[in-house]
Order: structure tokens, then sequence, then C-alpha cells
């Protein structure tokens, strides 16, 4: 039995069946990252005064994702309209360039993680938080490079404060009461920030690993099908671009705001 | 439909792009108005660059029909979503603090 509009579009609708199935599947996603926003606006207005962390990202690795990601966006949509007029070298050039930017915009947040990943915020015995990214430790003790500060608040609004000194400091492990990295269950900035990021970034890898099927062993399909394979290309494409879109809104909401 | 025109329509989306997210830094980075401000100029700014992609990149300025519903479908419970998350926080069950 052969499935109707597999590829060519339906009479009453003008869209074939796998159009219509991603901008139903992109419309579930639209909620999924919704709950999340929904979370983050929740946790963000429900933080006491001064406890909400600001410049704690970097602006600039961020603005350089987001360029990655539109420009990927762009040769995304090359890379199908190269299908459309029929030219497959220009279709290969365009979507390994897609690759390629998605693989810059992980390596970029993965660096991102692991400096959040090095960063201690360390509570000291006589109250005082010490608070840098860790150089080395061991048994005796902990070297940071970074600062201590007195009041908690000190950590939190890094964008008011202009050059924060750092230096190398050690601290004994007997006087630690309390060390922990800024990783996930460091509190409710980082635990919204890594689950959004951390989702987003799954969405870029299974889009890589779709985009990535497409450009090599998937291509076969454009000697067979190669209206069905353009299909392909596009549906692919409309995942990406709402990737991107995602990105456009969680750039400014963790980054800026 | 041709690649080269398609490349020139990318290029000018690609700068408007760039020319958004410059703006929403600086919104981020200036004094002027207080916190509440400041979000709103940034989110409308982003609302704006999320045009762009989905109006050009993804063709929904010239898109059937059924797909212009199935996002309506999806505002529609998307607002809610939110909606419902914002009245919440002003519906205290008695006896709890903020």
């Amino acid at each position: 039995m052969e499935i109707p509009y597999t590829i060519q579009a339906r009479p009453d609708t003008g869209l074939y069946n796998a159009k219509l199935g991603i901008w139903l599947f992109l419309a579930s996603e639209v909620m999924l990252f919704g709950g999340l926003f929904s979370a983050y606006v929740l946790l963000r207005v429900g933080a006491p005064e001064g406890f909400w962390p600001h410049g704690w990202l970097s602006v600039t690795l961020g603005t350089v994702n987001t360029l990655i990601l539109a420009l990927s966006a762009i040769t995304t949509l090359l890379a199908w309209v190269a299908c459309k007029v029929g030219d497959f070298k220009k279709f290969k050039l365009f979507h390994a360039c897609t690759l390629l930017l998605a693989l810059s915009f992980l390596s970029v947040k993965s660096y991102e993680y692991h400096d959040k990943w090095i960063h201690y915020e360390i509570h000291l015995k006589d109250g005082r938080i010490a608070d840098g990214h860790l150089v080395r430790q061991d048994d005796q003790q902990v070297v940071i490079e970074g600062r201590i500060v007195t009041d908690e608040r000190d950590l939190y609004d890094l964008r008011t404060q202009k050059n924060i000194p750092h230096d190398e400091i050690t601290l004994s492990r007997d006087n630690i009461v309390k060390m922990e990295n800024y990783g996930p269950r460091h509190n409710t900035f980082t635990a919204i920030y890594f689950t959004m990021t951390g989702l987003h970034a799954l969405h870029i890898l299974g889009g890589s690993v779709v985009i990535g099927f497409l450009w090599g062993p998937g291509s076969r399909m454009w000697k067979t099908n190669r209206e069905q394979f353009t299909n392909r290309i596009e549906v692919s494409g409309l995942f990406w671009h709402f990737v991107d879109l995602v990105w456009i809104f969680l750039f400014p909401v963790l980054y800026l705001t | 439909m041709d690649l080269k025109s398609a490349i020139r329509k990318c290029v000018l989306v690609f700068l408007a792009v760039a020319c958004t997210t410059s703006m929403m830094i600086a919104v981020s980075f200036s004094h002027i108005g207080g916190w509440p401000v400041k979000v709103a100029a940034i989110l409308a700014v982003a609302v704006v660059n999320a045009f762009l992609v989905a109006g050009y990149l993804m063709h929904l300025l010239s898109e059937k029909k059924l797909i212009y519903t199935v996002l309506i479908f999806t505002v529609f419970f998307f607002a809610g979503l939110l909606g419902l998350t914002l009245w919440a926080m002003q519906d205290f069950p008695v006896g709890t603090t903020h």
C-alpha cells in the first residue's frame, strides 16, 4: 500500500505529510520550552531582592553563539534552495557549513559549562566566602584564582562591580565549611540555566545527527527520489530554524536580563 | 527562485539579526529606565529578531492556512501556559509565605 501525500502536497491543504507533521511537532516543542520559560519567570520574580545573579554568563560568548546559530540557519536554508534548483554540490557545501557551525556552537557551550564546573564558591569557618576558579587541590589545601568576600550578595551582581580583583588564594581544608561548584545544584539560576541550555544543546545535537545523516548516507536518495529528498531537507531545516528561535529568546533571558 | 537571490536575501537577514542582537546588548548595558523597562525593551527586540527568522527563513510570511491555524492554537496555549503561571504566583494558599 502506498501512503498518499508523502511527496506531493494534498490539494486541499497544500501540504505534504511531513511538513504538517513537523509543524505539529514544533507546536509541541513550543509548549515544552514554554514550560521552562514559565519556570524561569516564576523563579526570577520569586527571588529575594539582590539574590538573582547578574553578569554570571559571558555576553561575548553568548553573542558569538547567537551569530553562529543565525549563520547556520542561513546555510540550512541555502542547502534547501540548492536542492530546489538541482545544485547537489552546493547543497553538500552549505550543509557541511551547517554541521561545522553546529559543532562550533556546541564547543562554545561546552567551554561555558566547563567554566562553571571549575568555578567554586567556598564558605570558610570565619564566615567569609572564597569565590573563584579551581587551580589545584589536594588533601590539605585548595588553591583558587579568585577573591574573598564577606557579604554573599557581592557574588550575585557582577555587572555593577568593575575590575574585580583576582588573585591566587590558598585555602586550608580545615578552614572550609562548604565547597560547591557552579553546577546545576548551586542555586535556582544555575539549575534553570543548565536545564534550559542543556535541553537546547540536546536539540542541536539531535538536529546535527539528522542533518549529518542527510548530508552523508541519506543523500543517496538524491539519485532515486529527488523531490522527497528535498522535502526532507526542508523539514529538517524547519526544525533547525526552530532551535535558532529558541536560542533567540534564551540568549536575552539568561545572558542579558 | 535562484540561489543568488536567496543568498542576497539571507545576507540581509543575517545583518538584520546581527543588528537586533547588538541592540539587545546595548539596551542591556544602558542605564535607561528601570529593570522592568529594560527587560521589556530587550524582549521586544528579541521578538523582532524571532520574526526575521520565522518570517523569512521559515517562510511563515507566505505559508499555508493550515500552518497558521496550528500556530494560532499554539500561541493560545502558550499564552495560557505563561498566563496561568503568572496568575498562580498571586494565588498563594492561605498560611503560606512567598
